[in-house]
């Protein structure tokens, strides 16, 4: 397991030395502009956004709202195409691929975990973790349930959402993300519906997960809290991104 | 398979109320297309089931109104005889009379006149064959109305009395009447309006309504007959279209089943465009997971596959039970396989694009949208 380091090294300028490995494994994002409307209208969401992430790193991302949070996880993730800038995932470069090839990309490469676990309803637990099995058409890595047993939640895998607490479906949401080995995953405010003691533990088993299977993790919170089980806290304000000292 | 089965089971009560609409709607469709076989086989299984291949019409009857129009000759006849591609060629006398029985019970019948050993007359399968004027062979139908072998019958007006002699074997009916198949000679003297004991002229015995035909190897050429005899010959199923109601009561069975399955793919087609829109968020995060469109939308199509086939199946094999009823009743109803298949293919059919043109709304949802707070 690759050892992260509590260094500011990787945020702010684009001229930092990063670990070639980690540049290789991790999420790298470069100059990334995003920007919504035009003319007097114009938003910058992502304001020339560097960010490196090694895998088996946790970083979040905390600030105001409207300060581009979630657009920066959707253009880390593939979701939205940056207006300009480089982002790379796991070596491959983001930018120019069609919708089909980002799709396919995010299903081998990219896990997301949503607010309050975004679950579909009809589904056991299990079977969210064996939906991605069936849309990656390969078995993970780690078993289904080993996974559901790592986030604790072995017991309670024959439950649909609806009997699962706000905290345990969030736990299934990781174990689901889990599932196609990402090397990069990708957290919007996972502790928006827990109280403090159910978010500490979510957080926790976030990192933990994340030291454990060596991957990249960004996590937006609103959460100052659980800012100590971070390895690297950065801040947004007005789409810019800036190290936190801790 | 795997979400759409365990949405399926999941959303029960939401699928099982539209299964059941889609049920209905297949009882529907089996009924009517069972009333509408009823209708033709009421309608004109005298023709359906008679050997007659064509039949020549007197030249220029219109459609609507030709078998109580047209009028033959035997001169006419004698013509399509002389055809190389005709076998067999004969008088045909058609009328629908008002009679009453024995006991005074009134009765409707269609008078067919037909040569007692020509090809047209069918065989009895109770009492015995036509051998006599006077006499007749009456659609095994006919017995619903109380009718039996030995019972004389007389025709309104006239006064002419009929002999029942035998009962055919299956319906022969015209225009929703019992056929009664009496001697041309007979049907002449009644066309003609004699009553009992009036002397006839010759010439009354040398007419028919057509000029039933049979060909040597198939339905003969028609343009040819007509030209060398003067009529206007149709195949036995156009002519159908000039039987008494036909067109009109089969226009109307095949608008409201059209109707039906228009209605059931819009009600499929709405069922899933709302179930789509429900399934909104998790279809955004299914696609920020990875999905890709073409996982999403056959499982989409899948589901409504097995949503209708299974309560098409359920319903077709409602409404074949209940047709079954009503086969034994006075109801005109005949069970067919191929119309009742075709209709149930057509309700998955059209059911399935229905769902399916409802289903490619998962193609513009959002994965974005799987994002940020919890719409
Ligand atoms: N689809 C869009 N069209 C136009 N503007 C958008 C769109 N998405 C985001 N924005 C704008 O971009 C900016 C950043 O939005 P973003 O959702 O990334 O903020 P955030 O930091 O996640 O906020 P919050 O903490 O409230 O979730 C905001 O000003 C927002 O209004
Ligand atoms: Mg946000």
């Amino acid at each position: 397991m690759t050892t992260p380091a509590r260094t500011d090294r990787a945020t702010g300028t684009a001229t930092t030395t990063v670990d070639p490995a980690a540049e290789r494994q991790g999420l790298t994002l470069r100059d990334v502009v995003l920007t919504f409307g035009d003319g007097d209208d114009q938003v910058a969401a992502l304001d020339h956004v560097d960010l490196d992430v090694a895998p088996g790193e946790l970083v979040a991302v905390v600030g105001p709202s409207g300060a581009g949070k979630s657009s920066l996880l959707a253009v880390a993730g593939g979701l939205t195409r940056p207006t300009s800038g480089s982002v790379r995932v796991a070596g491959t470069e983001l930018v120019g691929l069609s919708s089909r090839a980002l799709a396919t990309f995010r299903r081998d490469n990219v896990g997301f975990v949503f607010q309050s676990g975004n679950l579909v309803p009809a589904l056991t637990a299990i079977d969210q973790l064996r939906l991605v099995e069936k849309i990656t058409g390969r078995r993970a890595a780690t078993a289904p349930l080993a996974l559901l047993d790592a986030v604790g939640m072995a017991e309670h895998a024959d439950r649909r959402p609806a009997r699962l607490s706000g905290g345990e479906r969030q736990r299934v949401g990781i174990a689901r993300a889990l599932v196609a080995s990402p090397s990069v995953l990708l957290v919007d405010e996972p502790t928006a519906a827990l109280d403090r003691r159910r978010s500490h533990e979510i957080v926790e088993l976030l990192a933990r997960e994340t030291h454990q299977f060596g991957v990249a993790t960004v996590m937006v919170t609103h959460d100052h809290d659980v800012l100590t089980h971070c390895d690297r806290v950065v801040e947004m304000t007005d789409g810019r991104l800036a190290p936190v000292q801790s | 398979m795997f979400l759409a089965l365990r949405e399926l089971a999941f959303a029960r009560t939401r699928f099982g109320l539209m299964g059941a609409v889609v049920a209905l709607i297949s009882v529907l469709t089996v009924l009517l297309s069972g009333l509408a076989s009823g209708l033709v086989v009421d309608g004109v299984s005298g023709l359906l089931r008679s050997p007659v291949q064509a039949m020549a019409f007197e030249e220029g009857t219109k459609t609507d109104s030709a078998f109580t129009r047209s009028e033959v000759t035997a001169v006419q006849r004698d013509a399509w005889q002389g055809q190389a591609d005709v076998a067999d060629a004969e008088l045909l006398g058609t009328a629908i009379v008002n009679a009453k029985n024995d006991d005074g019970t009134p009765l409707d019948l269609t008078l067919f006149g037909v040569e007692p050993q020509g090809f047209v007359m069918p065989a009895a399968a109770e009492g015995r064959a036509v051998t006599a004027e006077g006499e007749a062979l009456l659609s095994v139908s006919a017995k619903d109305e109380g009718v039996e072998v030995g019972d004389v019958v007389t025709l309104d007006r006239l006064g002419t009395q009929l002999t029942v002699v035998g009962f055919t074997e299956d319906q022969r009916t015209f225009g929703h009447v019992d056929i009664a198949f009496v001697p041309l000679r007979t049907w002449q003297e009644v066309h003609a309006g004699l009553t009992p004991g009036e002397t006839a002229d010759p010439e009354v015995y040398d007419v028919g309504s057509v000029v039933a035909l049979r060909g040597v190897d198939g339905a003969p050429d028609l343009a040819a007959g007509d030209a060398a005899a003067g009529t206007s010959a149709r195949s036995i199923e156009a002519a159908f279209d000039s039987s008494p109601g036909y067109t009109a009561e089969l226009m109307t069975m095949q608008l409201i089943q059209i109707f039906l399955y228009g209605i059931s793919a819009l009600v499929v087609g709405a069922f899933f465009t709302l179930w789509t829109v429900q399934r909104t968020r998790e279809l955004a995060v299914m696609r920020a997971i990875g999905a890709s469109t073409r996982f999403l939308l056959t499982d989409g199509v899948l589901q409504a596959a097995v949503l209708l086939v299974g309560s098409v199946a359920v319903g077709t094999g409602i409404g074949a039970g209940l047709g079954a009823m009503l086969e034994g009743t006075q109801m005109p109803f005949v069970l067919q396989g191929q119309p009742v298949l075709t209709g149930a293919l057509l309700l998955v059919g059209l059911g399935l694009a229905g769902a399916a043109v409802a289903t490619g709304r998962i193609s513009s949802v959002d994965p974005v949208t799987a994002l940020g707070e919890n719409r």
